[in-house]
């Protein structure tokens, strides 16, 4: 304002100079000053939850924790190699489920019939099972395979898990089906192919990075889950494998299970164990988060 | 003699699909569609399958109890006011939390305040934030966070105590913490969406700002906020879903008490917290109750979802037919 009535009144050139101690520019800078501090905050608890698995963590790490069996309270040492191998299966199971009927329905929402009825129907229900309360997909799957068969098992769990990966396998495989050029698809068609043959030959094999992204960050995101796992997998103190054989119809163990059993325990032993395991799992999660990325660079 | 002479002697060599292309493009195009089908059903299949175990309970308790407050395994009195609350309470708390900074984040992030390489730092934090799982967060919150904001706690209900919100101390696990963790998680989900409303924003409208003669912080606050603002509120009405929706970090934190309290550091309890402490040792007569509770929470996570996935899209509609 100031500026403008000086043009109007004086017949001099307003000053353009910039202030730094007008107000507004001392409220941008405060401004300017709160975001930094406000973002540092907000790196604080990564900065301490890497600090804690790696320090308390840390040090438990060896090969002995990957072999043995979970200690009992009193017990000292032991390990947790039992749930990673659960986690292993069940999240294995889930990806079984999940990853060939997420990338199918994905090739019909993308592809066979984008704009019709089903399709958006279907495109509106994997967008709700997105926001899927966790504990939810556990419940689904008590209620329709723990209370069928009559018993907690690696299935059970696979069930619950398949739920919640497959919202995320569906809509990332769309989504980078949609990105393939309608040029390549279209030449495809000129040649004579089949709608079936361009998808299998051209729109498959050019999205593929983009469909690996979404599986590998479903199966980040499954390895880490725990409320569906605590009454369809229930827990194990035992192999998977035992003796050479593998029962599925039984309780499983899991890495996150394990964890939180272990929090609540008075036995500093379990507490130690339950830091490293949570540092296996972070890892092993970060894994995969680091394959999606790595593939997704390769986007057309 | 190559594929074009041949074909220019008169041999065909292009032809209409085989039988059997013909039967595997349907038979594929089939199965495709049925996979569709399928993810329509499993939605289907989820709310029929939880809505109908509940209703002995719905049957035996009514609507009562959705105001019931006491939950007595012995008396056979069920109620989850207290969950609701619980519930509600401490997504409200996180989200005015998380959504502060997840939104300060996003605007950090996205307003050129950064070069680009510092700026990859603090994108990698928030996206680290989502990676990690919910049950080490709330393993961390046990052991980290409880004994870090127990002093503050204390002394806050000792001088402050007649303010409801500072009514009780913080025995161990509480409101607060609980809150503080949900905060953590809810952020990158809050930031990133909130991100990608801020960068739809066209760059010639801040650069309009800029042009005549508008600080960094005006252009913020008077124009890309507001033209953004739809997209950031849908982030936070789904950032309030997922926290509803959040499990084991509150069931590890939030004390699994079933008190109504409006004091930050008394123990509570939440839906999907009841759900996880109670289902595995459920009895015959529990599992129709929990399975109602189940339903309560599926209720309340779909419309809360459905209404952030709606202002989403009423978003970049509104953001298309602006340019």
């Amino acid at each position: 304002m100031s500026a403008q009535e000086t043009l109007i009144t004086k017949d001099e050139t307003p000053d353009l100079q910039r202030s730094f101690v007008e107000p507004r520019a001392v409220f941008n800078a405060v401004l300017s000053g709160a975001a930094w501090v406000a973002a540092i905050i907000a790196s604080i608890p990564l900065i301490s939850v890497l600090y804690g698995l790696i320090v308390r963590g840390g040090h438990r790490l060896s090969l002995e924790v990957f072999t043995e069996l979970p200690p009992a309270g009193f017990e000292e040492g032991g390990g947790f190699g039992n749930a990673i191998v659960g986690t292993l299966v069940t999240v294995g199971i889930g990806a079984l489920i999940s990853i060939p009927f997420g990338i199918l329905a994905a090739i019909f929402l993308a592809e066979l019939e984008p704009d019709g009825k089903v399709a958006n129907i279907a495109r509106f229900c994997a967008k709700t099972l997105t926001g899927l309360p966790s504990i939810l997909a556990g419940v689904f799957a008590y209620a329709v395979v723990v209370l069928a068969t009559g018993t907690y098992s690696a299935p059970a769990a696979g069930v619950a898990l398949a739920l919640l990966m497959l919202p995320t396998v569906v809509l990332t495989a769309e989504e980078s089906m949609r990105m393939v050029p309608s040029n390549m698809k279209n030449a495809a068609y000129g040649l004579g192919c089949t709608r079936s043959q361009v998808i299998w030959k051209i729109v498959l094999p050019t999205a593929l990075p983009g469909v690996l992204t979404g599986v590998m960050l479903s199966i980040a995101r499954a390895a880490g889950e725990t409320a569906p796992l605590l009454f369809t997998a229930l827990f194990s103190n035992y192999w998977f494998v035992e003796g050479g054989r593998a029962d599925l119809m039984t309780p499983i163990a899991s890495l996150s299970v394990l964890i939180y059993n272990f929090s609540g325990m008075p036995y500093d032993n379990q507490i130690e164990l339950a830091w490293t395991a949570s540092l296996v799992l972070v890892l092993l999660v970060l894994l995969f988060n680091i394959l999606a990325r790595v593939l997704g660079r390769k986007k057309v | 003699m190559n594929v074009f002479e041949e074909a220019a002697d008169g041999e065909q060599i292009a032809g209409p699909p085989s039988l059997t292309d013909y039967l595997l493009d349907r038979s594929f195009r089939w199965v495709a569609m049925v996979c569709a089908w399928l993810i329509i059903l499993v939605v289907g299949l989820l709310l029929w399958k939880i809505g109908v175990k509940a209703v002995p309970a719905i049957q035996e308790y009514g609507l009562g109890f959705l105001t019931g407050t006491t939950w007595d395994v012995n008396k056979r009195v069920f109620g989850i006011l207290p969950e609701i609350w619980g519930t509600l309470y401490s997504s409200v708390l996180a989200l005015a939390i998380g959504g502060f900074f997840g939104v300060s984040m996003a605007i950090f992030l996205t307003q050129d305040f950064l070069p680009p390489r510092i700026a990859l730092v603090f994108r990698t934090i928030v996206e680290l934030l989502a990676a990690i799982p919910s049950v080490v967060y709330g393993f961390w919150g046990i052991f980290v966070v409880v004994p870090a904001i127990r002093p503050v706690a204390d002394w806050l209900n000792a001088e402050f105590g007649w303010v409801p919100f500072f009514g009780t101390t913080l025995s161990g696990p509480g409101m607060m913490p609980a809150a503080l963790v949900l905060a953590i998680m809810i952020l990158p989900t809050i930031a990133a969406i909130s991100q990608d409303a801020l960068r739809q924003v066209p760059y010639r409208i801040k650069e309009a700002a800029y042009g005549l003669g508008a600080t960094r912080w005006e252009a913020i606050l008077k124009v890309m906020l507001p033209t953004a603002s739809t997209g950031i509120f849908g982030a936070l009405v789904l950032g309030f879903g997922r926290a509803i929706g959040e499990t084991m970090a509150l069931a590890m934190l939030i004390g699994n008490s079933n008190q109504l309290s409006l004091s930050l550091f008394s123990p509570g309890n939440t839906l999907a917290a009841l759900l996880a402490l109670n289902f595995p040792e459920a009895g015959e007569h529990e599992v129709p109750i929990l399975m109602y509770a189940a339903l309560v929470l599926l209720l309340i996570t779909l419309t809360v979802n459905m209404a952030g996935t709606a202002i989403m899209s009423l978003t970049s509609k509104q953001l298309k037919a602006g340019r």
